[in-house]
């Protein structure tokens, strides 16, 4: 046994990579997990270097910058924090950009329960999911949304409020709600239940700005990072999960 | 959420709800449990013990996993809920009743079986012989004896609820005058930078928390003195 743990120890050692492998801490929007994930992977494939990731609601995750977090790339889910974070002196001026823009979607694992915005109306159902709309952009683009269709007053008694997407997707994947505003990219791969695309009139536009923090400005990683994510490769999988691409626009 | 930041008093109010509601319940599914454990001598008693003893060790997360699954539709929660035309227990007052009750369980039952323990059997034999009722006994003999360790387990449940967290996050969804408590509502604040609320609450916390264990350390005290 203990043999056994030594030799996976050594296969550790020797497959970890160029002895120059620089790391990345960065912090990232919970909507843009899975998208992350896989970028992180063809970010090490292509330069050897990892990124660590963080992920939370972006207000979350700005409080713990401002705290001094050691954060060197910040992925947010609005094109407010980072402008903030530029002006607050936490970021790299001049390194801001879009690298993903988001779609919200009204969600149901059940098939039958969303039809369109009718299901907001007639809102035969008990809890719907959001998240922290102060705290997480696609929260607050959930209750813009009702207040576009003037429901908001009277939807507000149903709501259920996670702390980040996540956990407000989680609570429509584990049926607790029956209902839900998540983020697009967190459908990928569950093609079951109802949906709908909630109409871009409707909500702001999702811009999703990346920003460099001053603590990740010596870093090559850190920069690589940032090159990566305004690349075709890195570009493929954001797209892939439905997002899209921030140059584009 | 919007609106609410300057509304303070709705999560003081409820958590004073939830944490008195939790302790009765505890005292009153406690107290048997207890007495089962200081008096049983089956041999598998001290793994109910265990049972009752493992949120102290479990992360709060592995219960509220548990109980948002076992709160939900698909759960023994959905089902009971069904009763009153609901769909879950997730996001509810009685919900997050059946959370603390289990996450604060071991805070009451412990003190609780302390005390039988210390008392004996040798009060209720003498009752016994006096012909009192095993009611009568246990109201009139065991009650009193066991005071102190009444008022420790209802002083250490009511905190330990007030100081929940991690369940709660887990199942409650923030709905205000349902779930959001203190501790929740600490949260969101400092989540969106709402540093004067947050520091507000926490402040208040941190001064209950003091006067609870300054309480209690002076309740043992007394009792050392005087004796049970």
């Amino acid at each position: 046994m203990i043999f056994r743990i030594l030799a996976a120890l050594a296969v550790v050692t020797f497959v970890a990579g160029p002895v120059d492998a620089a790391e990345t801490k960065v912090a990232v929007a919970a909507n843009f997990t899975e998208a992350a994930k896989e970028i992180g992977v063809a970010f090490k494939r292509k330069t050897g270097d990892d990124a660590l990731f963080s992920f939370g609601a972006t207000g979350q995750l700005y409080t713990q910058i401002t705290q001094d977090a050691p954060f060197e790339i910040l992925l947010s889910a609005d094109d407010e924090r980072p402008k903030k974070a530029v002006a607050d002196g936490f970021g790299v001026p001049g390194s801001v950009f879009t690298y993903a823009i988001g779609k919200l979607v009204l969600w149901s694992k059940s098939p039958d329960v969303v039809k369109g915005e009718d299901t907001l109306k007639t809102a035969g159902f008990t809890k719907l999911s959001i998240c922290n709309p102060v705290a997480a952009p696609y929260g607050a683009a959930a209750v813009e949304t009702m207040k576009a269709l003037k429901l908001y007053d009277t939807l507000q008694p149903k709501l259920v409020v996670g702390a980040n997407i996540t956990q407000a997707f989680q609570f429509v994947d584990s049926g607790n709600a029956e209902l839900g505003f998540v983020a697009l990219s967190q459908l990928k791969g569950n093609a079951g239940g109802s949906r709908w695309m909630v109409p871009q009139d409707l909500y702001k536009p999702i811009r999703q700005d990346a920003v460099l923090l001053k603590k990740g400005a010596g870093n090559t990683a850190a920069t690589g990072f940032m090159d990566f994510l305004k690349g075709p490769e890195a570009r493929a999988i954001i797209e892939k999960y439905g997002y899209v691409f921030g140059s584009e626009t | 959420m919007e609106g609410l930041a300057p509304d303070l008093w709705p999560p003081i109010r409820l958590t004073i709800e939830l944490a008195t509601t939790t302790t009765i319940v505890l005292l009153i599914v406690g107290t048997p449990i207890a007495w089962w454990l200081a008096r049983s001598q089956a041999w598998w008693k001290e793994a109910v013990a265990t049972v009752v003893a493992m949120p102290i060790v479990l992360p709060p997360t592995v219960l509220g996993f548990y109980l948002l699954v076992a709160l939900g539709p698909e759960g023994l929660g959905g089902a009971l809920s069904g009763l009153t035309g609901r769909r879950t227990l997730a996001f509810t007052f009685e919900g997050l009743v059946i959370g603390s009750v289990i996450y604060s369980m071991p805070f009451v039952v412990q003190p609780i079986r302390n005390a039988f323990e210390a008392m004996g059997s040798r009060p209720l034999e003498v009752a016994a012989t006096l012909r009192a009722s095993p009611l009568r006994a246990f109201w009139t003999v065991v009650v009193p004896l066991a005071r102190p360790g009444f008022l420790t387990a209802a002083v250490l449940g009511f905190a330990h609820t007030v100081g929940e967290f991690g369940v709660v996050l887990m199942i409650g969804g923030s709905v205000p005058g349902q779930t959001k408590v203190l501790s929740i509502a600490i949260y969101d604040y400092v989540e969106t930078m709402q540093w004067r609320e947050a520091s507000l609450l926490s402040g208040g916390m941190a001064l209950f928390a003091f006067v609870v264990l300054l309480a209690m350390a002076l309740i043992e005290k007394r009792v050392a003195r005087v004796g049970v």
